[in-house]
């Protein structure tokens, strides 16, 4: 009998063109079942620095800190206190960085006009960390205007506009130095198209303004090309940062990965963010030979108003997805797959969702939301 | 066995139409590539070495197709092979070498002659490495029907010692010892493994398989070992199975398993049980990892090289070395790469146009081969 019902269910579960094969597995694209093969010992917990920083700050990292230990992940937090009107990132912290090499946090505020440099930027000239990353996507359940989006910005983020070398030439004239070299250029470049290599990326832009500043974004752009020879399995475009602003709001399908100077890539990194669902949801980090620092996508130095933290109603996504990056970072990629699908569920049934995705959430409903789609 | 297949029949035939689920917004739907976010490190491009062996019988052939699908995806790993099969008295030096080098390698089956003749080549590199843990993930690939469903079990086995010590000897003629030797410390460090691997991949149950009914010292100190383990990880299920009910009980309830750990010999048979009800030794993927090396090959029955018939006709299966070779990727940290080359390896066996013969088809191992290469994205 066996025998014989064996080539009627053969028959019966033959695989047909459409919805069937699909079906096991867009029900397991909830959870989906790779096979890695830990070495021994890499469940050992892991130490990794963490700065609440300003505003909104102590709320999302709060809310990782409790997801994290929902899923009783192997990594343990040293939290420092640094705030952004201190005068430089506190010794201690750097310290810890270094040996951790990993850190995540929020945003440190910092005042407009006069008084401190940013101290955002300061943490990433002390650690080199010199590409910053931003994933925009859309999000599964989450309507915007654009569909298709799926951009990484890199950024080079020690040089450029960001440099801080400003000076008074005479009363009423000031001059802002923006400074351009081909060492940070070429390197920003080669992680771009690295990144695209690994992550099977058809398509690296480059945004710049070289019909104005000839010599300065010239240079970058001839350091992308240079890097661009050496990948010819990966299509090179370049694109001028106004055209490509409106662009990204025409047709953003047209990009992939975008590697750009600093201020640009703030600037396309925010709208980017912004146009498939915003700063809030979007994962980014800043990353560098040795360390690596995670943080909200686009805007991390945002650290919202007033209203926002009294009511306690920041997004926790953007961090979330974000130290499930990290947690890649560190290899512990199954606990990385959980929080990102947990995440994206809470996302996708669209009943705890804060004010900036249109919904009336706090930042604790939405984390006791992601807690509860653990699995 | 045929109790079991009237109510999946029944199932089948009543069901209208599977259960929708909306396709993920910008994925094909299917079997599509689904987007995470990697931040490599500066420098994680860089290719990186890996040992081959391409072994004896089938190996050649299946080797080769992962040689080629790594080319067609431009993985940033080369190859350096060796040539050692199953006659050597011993695994070259030179080939010991580069593995302790490069760290990894992937290896088809050697030879090993029955009876008389030299101990197993494939048993010795597992000595000489100290890989003591060996995994074979066992679970239904969509689009290839079995006759068990809902199955997912990861079996753990003991590499090093158990009955494949190889101390034998001859008593008086006419009669022989077989040492099986079980160590504490080879136990305790294989179930250290066994929770570590549950607790990093969010398994929930973890089933130790022995016979310390009959075996009470040599078994009951394996087990004794997987206790102390078990009491370090209070969230994860831990339960003991005989291994005459366990090989039972795989082949009627199958889903009762998620990781299972054994010492040397129930682990072979165990993991050649379980491959063979999902669809056979020639898809399951698997590997032999130890404190400083992994070595990559087919999951169970790693040593079967296949009969002369397969070799002549090249019709054999390449799928068990290629999703190895996925894990192999992951293990070298592309997970992107692993992500590409397992969904091709998948999709090709869901459409079922390219199965070698143990899948019940007719191609040859280069038409798979060709086919996963123009499944990639």
């Amino acid at each position: 009998m066996a025998r014989r019902s064996t080539p009627l269910l053969r028959r019966l579960l033959a695989p047909s063109p459409s919805p069937t094969p699909s079906t096991p597995l867009a029900g397991a694209a909830s959870r989906r079942t790779v096979t890695y093969m830990p070495r021994p010992g890499d469940g050992a917990p892991r130490g990794v620095t963490l700065i609440p920083g300003d505003g909104i700050g102590p709320l999302v990292t709060g809310a990782v800190r409790q997801v994290m230990e929902a899923m009783h992940a192997p990594v343990y937090f040293e939290t420092y206190e640094v705030h952004g009107d201190m005068p430089t990132v506190p010794a201690e912290v750097i310290e810890s960085i270094r040996r951790n090499k990993v850190c995540l946090k929020g945003g440190l505020a910092t005042p407009v006009g006069g008084g401190v440099s940013s101290l955002n930027v300061q943490l990433r000239k002390e650690l080199d960390l010199y590409a910053a990353l931003v994933n925009c996507f859309n999000l599964p359940g989450l309507p915007t205007r654009h569909d298709n989006v799926d951009i990484v910005v890199i950024r080079e983020n020690t040089e450029g506009e960001y440099s801080g070398l400003e000076h008074e030439v005479v009363p009423g004239v000031v001059e802002s130095l923006k400074v351009i070299t081909k060492f940070c250029s070429e390197r920003i470049a080669k992680y771009a198209f690295e990144y695209a290599y690994l992550n099977n990326r058809k398509k690296v832009t480059a945004v710049h303004k070289a019909n104005i500043m000839k010599l300065a974004d010239g240079l970058f752009l001839e350091s992308c090309r240079e890097v661009a020879k050496k990948y010819p399995g990966i299509q090179y475009n370049e694109i001028i940062v106004d055209n490509c602003c409106m662009q990204l709001v025409a047709k953003p399908e047209q990009f992939d990965v975008m590697v750009t100077p600093n201020l640009y890539g703030n600037l396309v990194a925010n709208v980017a963010a912004g146009i498939a669902g915003g700063t809030g949801v979007m994962p980014g980090g800043n990353v560098g030979q040795d360390h690596a620092v995670f943080e909200q996508g686009a805007s991390a130095g945002n650290v919202g108003n007033e209203k926002i933290v009294e009511k306690k109603r920041a997004n926790p996504v953007a961090l979330l997805l974000s130290s499930a990056m990290m947690l890649r970072h560190l290899q512990f990629p199954s606990f990385a797959d959980r929080l990102e699908t947990a995440v994206k569920r809470v996302i996708a049934e669209g009943k705890y969702r804060t004010k900036d995705l249109g919904g009336t959430s706090t930042t604790q409903e939405v984390t006791d939301a992601v807690i509860a789609k653990l699995d």
